[in-house]
């Protein structure tokens, strides 16, 4: 796939600064109602989880964790069940057509977590976590940022998987016993929830830190002077 | 591969890019609250038209060894209202209308001289907690048709003791798992857990399992879903 390049040009200072086109629109509709229905899901998870928050067995019924219902979407467990198993619709949708947009179109490779990307891991962690030297970056997404990339995907297909497992445990019984049953499966689909959300704590770190131009970017699709353009 | 525009037309384009993104906003119509409710039911609703596309009336519920058994005395009692309604069972009979041939008062002998099922079936609760039961009854499938219901209808409806009510999808009544129950774990049903008859239905949630039933009808409309469907739960929830 040929990136669009574009030199865009001041015409009162005479001023050259280069956008690149990063973001489809495809990808950044998806992006954004994922990211929606997934403040949803969570939300409105924690507050089914109020209703028996624990793995045991019900009597005695022992309090895991005592969610802040001011945390939790949806008001009761009803209440919290119609927008759960509304906004899953769009969660599971957007999921959908971003996989299907990013695999027809080759543009997949963008953000895919392959075997010559794990030896450029550490010295970014070095660098985001240690104060190391900066690695030069040649693409949109460095071996870090792909490997995070790749999880929150494998991670949203997990959870629907897991949620399926909770939601259906008879009719697609055979999902429930690869996670050891409809119990265990709760458990997965609560685990797989934190590991989600502990992407997006990540994610929203390194937007404040890096870059107003890459939300920008998440937004318009174009990025302005991205450093993997060589000058 | 790089071409050169002005930073204007540059502007002006990032602002139709940004446009582009409005369909999002639409998301904002369920922060109206006058939209909100009538969205979740639509939501809800698409929800449970899947659950019963997903439902195969052919696929059995897993059951258990009975070593893998909650032990009775940690079957949760749950109820909306009494643990105990006061039957009289001297005098209980299930009453049948709507679609059917023979209508009438049913006693428990006569659900009794149907064929016993036994079986070790996993009880979820809409809450989250799950316990495995065994229970034991006749086919509810085998009663419709003792009672010469029409099959094609749409529902089979049922009222209780504890003036709780509950409905059923055709489909789900007659699976082969779907009990009219009268034992838990080889004993007579006791009274907590809904004696003289309650509903075993080990593919659908925990609160379509009504307890202590008094009557039963067959349907295609449905004046009330169920005790907790009317409050917002979903109706079909099949598991």
């Amino acid at each position: 796939m040929s990136t669009q390049v574009l030199a865009i040009e001041d015409a009162k200072t005479g001023e050259v600064t280069e956008a690149v086109y990063e973001h489809p629109f495809v990808v950044r509709l998806c992006h954004w109602l994922n990211a929606i229905s997934l403040f949803v899901m969570a939300g409105t998870g924690l507050q089914i989880f109020r209703a028996f928050p624990s793995f045991g067995a019900k009597i005695p019924e022992k309090v895991l964790i005592d969610w802040p219902k001011s945390l939790a979407i949806g008001g009761w467990l009803g209440g919290a069940l119609q927008w759960h198993l509304t906004f899953m619709w769009i969660y599971m949708g957007t999921g959908l057509i971003y996989l299907g947009y990013q695999i027809l179109g080759g543009n997949y490779k963008q953000v895919l977590f392959v075997r010559r990307d794990i030896p450029g891991v550490w010295p970014m962690v070095r660098h985001y976590f240690f104060f190391g030297p900066k690695p030069p970056i040649r693409e949109a997404y460095n071996p870090l940022q792909k490997h995070a990339y790749t999880s929150a995907i494998i991670l949203g297909g997990l959870s629907v998987a897991t949620g399926f497992a909770v939601w259906k445990p008879i009719q697609f019984s055979w999902l429930a016993w690869m996670m050891g049953g409809f119990h265990y499966a709760r458990l997965w689909h609560f685990l797989t929830m934190w590991a989600m959300l502990g992407f997006v704590f990540g994610h929203l770190v390194m937007v404040v830190l890096h870059g107003w131009n890459n939300f920008v970017s998440m937004l318009t699709g174009w990025k302005k002077d991205p450093e993997y353009i060589a000058k | 591969m790089s071409s050169r525009i002005e930073k204007k037309k540059f502007k002006s384009m990032n602002r139709r890019e940004l446009l582009k993104l409005t369909p999002v906003l639409a998301l904002g119509a369920f922060a109206i609250p006058k939209l909100q409710a009538p969205l979740l039911r639509m939501g809800l609703g698409f929800s449970d038209w899947a659950s019963e596309e997903f439902f195969r009336p052919g696929h059995l519920a897993t059951t258990f060894a009975s070593s893998e058994l909650t032990p009775f005395n940690k079957f949760p009692i749950n109820d909306y209202d009494v643990d105990d309604p006061g039957v009289d069972f001297d005098r209980w009979t299930l009453t049948v209308t709507g679609a059917v041939r023979r209508p009438g008062d049913y006693t428990l002998a006569q659900i009794q001289a149907l064929p016993r099922f036994r079986q070790n079936t996993r009880h979820v609760c809409v809450e989250g907690w799950d316990v495995i039961g065994r229970f034991g009854g006749a086919r509810l499938s085998d009663f419709l048709k003792t009672i010469g219901a029409d099959l094609t209808a749409r529902y089979v409806y049922v009222e209780c003791a504890d003036d709780y009510y509950e409905s059923l999808d055709m489909a789900t009544a007659l699976h082969p798992q779907t009990l009219l129950c009268y034992e838990m774990y080889d004993q007579p049903l006791t009274r907590e857990h809904g004696a003289p008859v309650r509903l075993t239905i080990p593919t659908k949630i925990g609160y379509k399992q009504a307890k202590y039933l008094t009557d039963l009808q067959v349907t295609n409309v449905l004046a009330r879903v169920g005790y907790w469907e009317d409050q917002g739960y979903s109706s079909f929830y099949g598991l």
